[in-house]
């Protein structure tokens, strides 16, 4: 009987591990899938306002998960307004004032552009199996595509959300539905990964829905036009002087 | 007999003096007290209808459900026809745009850089137009610390404090941003036209006050505001017109779904001021009541013990022949003199204290250093004709009703027995 109850034991610890691991290597793929070394991407903003709805097209440059280069290029009052990420600092320049302004500490928890996205999301590009430790919850069937149920927990201090569940298409390692929560297990945003396609070899979503929950409305959706997966990027764009020009 | 009772009042000091002392700290204090809890509260109103709320305020519903967060987002539309129609259907009101909003002031060093920057709490009004009457109402000229008004659409004035706090001059360029209407980030630089201080601290510590034209353009308004304020011509809140207009107006909207109607509150209904109003409205009586009750279960016993003292004289007095009848009256009159004199000199004293706490005040700027409530940091008495009198008449009267308590005493006396008592 003892035997028996130590080898239950064991067995539930190895069990325990191995979906530990699973996780763990399902989020490397992901982030194999997803993450390239560099990036350039032109995407449009659909901001559903409870009174209007704008769209705000935009042009990103990215480097790794330290560095990247953003300008809105339409509509006109958003045009030339720049972004700049290097490394845990955000410059925004304003074409109107030429102003470039750093933003910090609760500025960082606004909407982007009245979207239902915050800057700290924006910044926040580190690889999920650098931030998050992983334990596989379970399969489902989701839009037709078997996936993988992931529950993701923090495991450094420095992020907006304690608790991230995916939903993982088995086949294409791409997330196809994330819910992330705070700390005291309250969901925060729901996001919805939809029209993929393959692009260089790699399995992208050409849509993604935000939704804030704690806000009114039908979410944002961010609609990828054009994607370089691995392009050279001239190191002066990731500079500030490259946001005045 | 008015000639004998003063000689008595003066000549035998231990008559009157203890009863005008008590009757004159008495109503010294009903007087000083009155005035400044009543000065104090009608600041307090005041500077809550001429800073926040009108005497009358019309917002978009949704805006109204969330006003403390600033929501720009469900502000008003369409305010200039409103604003017309207002005019036209109740013409005995000034009526005002106001926006109100968040955001934060960065201050560029020589480089163009990030010297400082702070939360501000930025008003919106009309600066530029003086018939709007807002640069009047909101006392800005006296309240100026350096500089002066803005000039233009580009010229701001910030709190004084907050100045200081950010190592801003007179002539700095600044820049604003947050957010706009529609949820963009919105960035515009303006030109300190002069720092301000409105002693009140919610205000002081962050307030940036812009033209609304400008932030108008700033925040995406176009035809928008987020309250519309409505002030009446002769600048006194009329509670039961202000009622009576509020229901009229709400009434034409009653029928409309739209969560963007408009609906109009009075400063009653705003702030918690009903409850201030009816405090402010109630305070004299409040003390002439406690100020009556107190002094004369006070002058009751005064007039006891006076009437102890003075057992032996009402004893001669009857024992001579005068009627008790006789004796209480000249006890009444002889109260109603030492009460004339005690309110003459406790409604002087009164009168001095309150003028003193009308020009100096008392300053709680230490007290409200973290309130959010919009209270001024030195609170002042308000001398109005009604403290002339407040506090002469119930002194008055308490001297003469706690003399005419103790007086009947005098009824109880026994003729047969007087020769007796005054063997002594």
């Amino acid at each position: 009987m003892k035997n028996r109850l130590i080898i239950a034991c064991l067995l539930s610890i190895w069990i325990l591990q191995a979906k530990a691991q699973d996780a763990n290597a399902i989020l490397e793929k992901v982030d194999k899938n997803m993450v390239s070394k560099t990036e350039i991407t032109e995407s449009e903003m659909v901001i559903r306002g409870k009174r209007n709805v704008q769209t705000i097209g935009s042009k990103s440059y990215t480097e790794g998960n330290q560095k990247s280069f953003t300008e809105y290029l339409y509509p006109e009052r958003e045009r030339g307004t720049k972004m700049l990420k290097l490394g845990d600092r955000l410059w925004i320049y304003s074409p109107s004032t030429e102003r470039t302004i750093q933003l910090s500490g609760h500025m960082l928890r606004q909407s982007v552009m009245g979207s239902d996205l915050s800057y700290e999301d924006m910044m926040e590009d580190r690889k999920l199996s650098e931030i998050y430790s992983g334990t596989v919850l379970g399969e489902e069937v989701l839009e037709g595509r078997k996936v993988y149920v992931l529950e993701l927990i923090a495991s450094v201090e420095d992020i907006s959300y304690y608790k991230r569940k995916l939903w993982i298409d088995q086949e294409r390692y791409i997330p196809l539905q994330e819910e992330l929560f705070a700390k005291s297990g309250q969901l925060l945003k729901k996001t919805v990964m939809s029209e993929i396609e393959q692009i260089d070899g790699r399995w992208y979503p050409k849509k993604i829905n935000f939704k804030d929950v704690l806000k009114a409305g039908e979410g944002t959706d961010f609609i990828l036009k054009k994607v370089q997966f691995n392009p050279p990027i001239p190191a002066y764009i990731f500079t500030k002087a490259s946001l005045k020009k | 007999m008015i000639r004998f009772l003063f000689k008595g009042i003066l000549r035998d000091k231990n008559r009157s003096m203890l009863p005008i002392i008590v009757i004159s700290l008495g109503v010294t204090l009903t007087i000083v007290l009155s005035g400044f809890l009543n000065g104090a509260m009608t600041d307090m109103v005041d500077q809550n209808a001429k800073f926040e709320t009108g005497h009358v305020k019309i917002m978009a519903r949704a805006y109204a459900e969330n006003k403390d967060q600033l929501p720009n987002d469900l502000a008003l539309l369409g305010v200039d026809s409103l604003i017309a129609d207002l005019k036209v259907n109740y013409p005995d009101l000034q009526w005002v745009k106001r926006i109100r909003f968040g955001g934060i002031l960065d201050a560029p060093d020589g480089n163009g850089e990030s010297k400082g920057q702070g939360p501000a709490a930025g008003i919106a009004i009309n600066l530029l137009n003086a018939s709007s009457g807002e640069v009047a109402r909101m006392n800005l000229s006296n309240s100026i610390v350096s500089g002066s008004l803005p000039k233009n659409a580009k010229e701001a004035l910030i709190g004084d404090e907050f100045a200081s706090k950010l190592k801003l001059n007179v002539g700095d360029e600044v820049t604003y941003f947050g957010t706009t209407m529609n949820g963009s980030m919105t960035f515009q630089n303006f030109i300190i036209s002069g720092t301000i201080r409105f002693g009140i601290a919610a205000m002081d510590r962050g307030a940036i006050l812009l033209d609304i034209t400008s932030a108008q353009e700033m925040l995406d308004m176009k035809d928008g505001t987020g309250e519309i304020l409505g002030f009446y011509k002769n600048g006194v809140y009329d509670d039961k017109s202000a009622i009576a207009l509020e229901t009229a107006f709400n009434k034409r909207f009653e029928d409309n779904p739209d969560e963007y109607a408009p609906e109009m509150f009075t400063l009653r209904a705003q702030n918690n001021l009903g409850d201030l109003l009816d405090y402010a409205n109630n305070m004299s009586a409040i003390f002439v009541i406690i100020f009556v009750g107190a002094m004369s279960v006070v002058l009751w016993n005064t007039g006891l013990i006076g009437g102890l003292r003075r057992y032996q004289e009402f004893g001669i007095r009857l024992a001579l022949g005068e009627s008790k009848g006789k004796i209480y009256r000249s006890l009444v009159l002889e109260a109603t003199f030492i009460g004339i004199i005690g309110s003459l000199v406790g409604t002087s004293l009164g009168l001095l204290g309150a003028f003193y706490l009308q020009n100096y005040g008392i300053n709680i700027e230490g007290m409200v250093d973290n309130s959010s409530m919009m209270m001024p940091t030195v609170m002042r008495a308000k001398v109005t004709p009604a403290l002339y009198y407040i506090g002469f008449i119930p002194g008055v009267f308490a001297m003469v009703f706690g003399n005419m308590l103790s007086g009947i005493g005098i009824y109880k006396r026994e003729t047969a027995s007087l020769f007796k008592e005054l063997e002594v």
